[in-house]
């Protein structure tokens, strides 16, 4: 196990490496200038000259690349070109946001994906099935971005029961979770963002089931007398690596964050903090950002490979 | 709807309504404010996002030499005093301008405002090697300091200021320039992101706290040297909201009470909901930037005909009432607007026109953005342009971008972008310099200014020349006014419409005056209980 764990870790350092790099890439390849954000239209060149090599972008990109990567390793993101702060804090503030959406979003996502999928599994080719996939097929079709404004009008404009924006009342620097004035921001959100990975979970675990359902083991379970729970336990537990391996991808969409939905909301999360980043052509946040994304995308399916091969030991055998 | 009380939803109502009565009540007097841009401002001086950091953080933390006169909302507005009482023209040098500075006025770090402060302001926009200098200031300052030569502090009240060339508009750019408090950055060794959490300036408003991304909190200035403009609310907060369904959604629910720009579809229901909606005019132009240089609008012919095939009644009705028609540069309440040539809508006239140039089919390639700063709705207006130019014998073609690529074509000028015969953007008019004289004087030209196309005109460089050289505000509206006529005659743009900047605030909101402006005054706003 320790090997594997190992191989793993080493394994997810050039993953790391490959994503700063492609990022890196495409920030520069895409039409805008880094300096867009700081300089007015009409500045002269001697201003621009200044104003590049005050933030390094007078260098060719692989020394920019290269000195990033220095100050990376020593813990320096760098400072971010629109609010001048360093992007680290940027970064690991925003980040802890989105978590807290994920904390709630994926819990309820993994619940319901994987009730509904079990229940249309267990009862392939009936109509509570077609029902079942059917809620789960809307779950995925529906855009959340929609889901988020009708669910803004029906409960914040018209019934008023929910805030509309933002987080907490003071900003997320005074949010508590367990105070209700607080907690009330977190519901639209979650549950637009739960939406999507509801659906792709229940049809992933509601597949997983129905073929392992359909296995000479499962008659010779029920051949030898058990009830149809403690089969669905068997089935569940076999069904389970392929159903965490898209509970660790959808964990890994929402710490990305969304950049519809937290923008709806005004969420100061990761996909409000990218987005803005990117329209900024903020390079030193959208770099710093997506390292770190990459490397909690990365740990996150470290864990799911784990937590697999706990369960079933065939895949570190694989 | 009655319903029984046993009901689920009632339980749920009830449960609900419970947890709400459990919340603090929100605090009196709070102005609570949903702007368009999507991050906070910066408040480290010139603030970026456009205008619209200026007009929340620029103007309410800091002061400028000379300000703009936001009190009314039946004339546009035009320069007052600022932190400089009054300024004049060296009589011996007509390069050389003499500020007065007002006494007795304070930062809010409690340090006396003088001479001093503006000299180390200025330094710290322009001189590398000062302490103070701070390179996002120096680059948000460029447009302010292009004829600025140099200042020097005649006596602890007065400064004077030297230019490059004669401008006897140069107030109009010392305007746009808020002064920062130097003993707070001295204090703060120049760290200016500290400095950025505590902010000290002169104006109406006092830093009280801000979560960067999400809001910023004022108080207000009891000390204002302005009595007249002392808040009448206790507090001031901003959130930047940038998608506009959440701002209106945010508005019914009471999370804020004043929002910025409200899309013109949600009006009636705002007004249905009994929320106040305003508007005014401003100078503001939603225009296409020509290729004077090169294609079919190098030929005058080419750009009449467009202008004549455009039916700006159509635009006006898609915005639904909140645009006006525009015929030149600028609106017809500016004083130097004239009688300029009046393009009416005219299919047969364009045609003949496109007929006589003989450009048939006539293919345009426009840029546009999807969005940005004053971008107004620019998908659907420009749909409805290209159906109206093509109608006439035009074949546009566009090249749709985000913001900040359109901004990329902006500043590398048709030199860099010798094949796009246009781009759609709007203009802040703000002053005659930026409105009139900067896209179409030759001095102006792409890449280092704002005349994209390279227009050139005899006439428009003599008067140019004539409006720098000429200090009586009188005779120069004169020459300003023949400037725009002659714009409108040369069809220098595509004129479309001027925006009507709509607001919109609950009816706790009093006091309220819609300044024909890009700035506009909070301090006037009372908060009903």
């Amino acid at each position: 196990m320790l090997k594997f764990l190992l191989f793993r870790l080493i394994y997810a350092v050039p993953i790391v490496l490959g994503v700063s790099i492609v990022c890196f890439s495409l920030v520069h390849i895409a039409p805008g200038s880094p300096l867009q954000s700081v300089l007015p239209p009409d500045a002269s060149p001697e201003a621009a000259a200044l104003i590049a090599h005050a933030y390094g972008f007078d260098q060719p990109l692989p020394m920019q690349y290269l000195l990033w990567l220095l100050h990376v390793l020593q813990g320096d993101l760098g400072l971010s070109i629109a609010s001048h702060r360093p992007v680290a804090q940027e970064v690991l503030g925003s980040l802890s946001n989105t978590l807290l959406l994920a904390e709630f979003a994926v819990p309820l996502a993994v619940l319901l994906g994987c009730g509904l999928g079990a229940a249309a599994g267990s009862s392939a080719g009936t109509s509570l099935d077609r029902v079942l996939t059917g809620i789960a097929v809307t779950g995925i079709s529906l855009p959340s971005y929609w889901l988020a404004i009708i669910m803004v009008m029906l409960f914040s404009t018209e019934l008023m029961l929910l805030p509309v924006t933002g987080m907490g009342s003071a900003g997320s620097t005074d949010f508590h979770v367990w105070r209700w004035a607080d907690a009330r921001y977190l519901i639209l959100p979650v549950v637009s963002l739960s939406l999507i990975p509801i659906g792709i979970i229940a049809r992933t675990t509601r597949a997983a089931v129905a073929e392992i359902r359909r296995m000479d083991f499962v008659l010779t379970l029920r051949a030898k007398g058990l009830g149809e729970i403690a089969i669905l336990r068997h089935v569940l537990k076999n069904a389970l690596p392929p159903i965490l391996a898209v509970i660790g991808l959808q964990f890994g969409y929402l710490v990305g964050g969304s950049i519809l939905v937290e923008t709806i909301f005004t969420w100061p999360g990761t996909g409000s903090l990218l987005g803005k980043a990117i329209i900024n052509r903020d390079i030193p946040t959208v770099q710093g950002a997506m390292l770190v994304l990459s490397v909690v995308f990365v740990i996150t399916n470290l864990l799911i490979d784990l937590l697999q091969s706990a369960i079933d030991p065939r895949i570190r055998r694989g | 709807m009655p319903r029984s009380s046993n009901s689920l939803p009632a339980v749920f109502a009830a449960i609900m309504a419970c947890w709400l009565a459990a919340m603090p009540a929100a605090a009196q007097g709070v102005l609570t404010v949903a702007m368009t841009a999507g991050d906070l401002p910066t408040d480290t001086g010139i603030p970026d996002q456009g205008f619209e950091g200026l007009r929340f953080v620029g103007w309410t933390l800091y002061d400028a030499l000379v300000e703009w006169d936001l009190s009314r909302g039946n004339a546009v507005s035009d320069l007052k005093p600022g932190l400089a009482t009054d300024w004049h023209i060296d009589p011996a040098d007509p390069r050389r301008w003499i500020f007065s500075l007002r006494h007795g006025v304070r930062f809010h770090d409690g340090c006396a405002f003088t001479a001093d402060d503006v000299l180390w302001n200025f330094a710290r926009f322009n001189d590398p090697a000062s302490p103070q200098f701070y390179p996002p200031q120096y680059a948000a300052a460029r447009q302010y300091f292009v004829n600025y030569d140099g200042i020097e502090k005649i006596d602890d009240f007065t400064i004077a200021i030297r230019t490059k060339q004669v401008e006897s508009l140069f107030p109009y750019a010392m305007s746009y320039v808020p002064l920062i408090g130097r003993c707070r950055a001295q204090a703060l060794h120049y760290d200016w992101t500290a400095y950025a959490d505590a902010p000290s300036g002169t104006g109406p408003y006092r830093f009280l706290r801000m979560v960067p991304h999400e809001r910023m909190e004022f108080t207000a200035n009891k000390d204002y040297w302005d009595p007249d403009r002392v808040p009448r609310q206790d507090r001031l907060v901003l959130l930047p909201m940038p998608e506009p369904a959440t701002r209106v959604a945010a508005l019914l629910a009471g999370q804020v009470n004043f929002i910025e720009a409200p899309p013109p579809d949600a009006v009636e229901v705002l007004k249905r909901r009994g929320v106040h909606v305003v508007s005014n005019d401003y100078p503001h132009s939603w225009v296409y930037t020509l290729n004077f240089t090169k294609g079919p609008f190098a030929d005058l012919r080419i750009r009449q005909a467009a202008n004549y095939a455009i039916d700006r009644a159509q635009f006006v009705a898609l915005l639904h009432g909140l645009a006006t028609e525009e015929y030149a540069q600028i609106p017809p309440t500016l004083p130097y607007y004239g009688h300029p040539r009046r393009y009416d809508y005219d299919p047969a006239k364009a045609k003949a026109l496109l007929t006589e140039a003989g450009c048939s089919p006539c293919v345009l390639h426009l840029a546009m953005s999807t969005s940005g700063s004053g971008q107004m709705q620019p998908l659907p207006m420009n749909e409805l342009l290209k159906s109206q130019l093509d109608a006439v014998g035009f074949q546009v073609d566009f090249q749709v971008m985000d913001w900040n690529a359109l901004i990329q074509i902006l500043r590398g000028g048709v030199g860099k972008y010798p094949d796009l015969d246009g781009w759609n953007g709007a203009r802040a008019l703000m002053d005659p310099a930026n409105a009139i004289i900067k896209p179409v004087g030759r001095e102006f030209w792409s890449p280092f200014g704002m005349n994209w196309g390279h227009y050139s005109s005899a006439e428009a460089e003599e008067l140019i020349r004539r409006i720098d050289g000429e200090f009586d505000p009188d005779k120069r509206l004169i020459l300003l006014t023949r400037l725009n006529e002659l714009e409108s005659e040369d069809a220098t743009s595509l004129f479309v419409v001027h925006d009507m900047e709509p607001r919109a605030f609950s009816a706790k909101v009093e006091g309220y005056v819609e300044a024909q402006s890009w700035f506009q005054d909070l301090t006037r706003i009372r908060i009903a209980p």
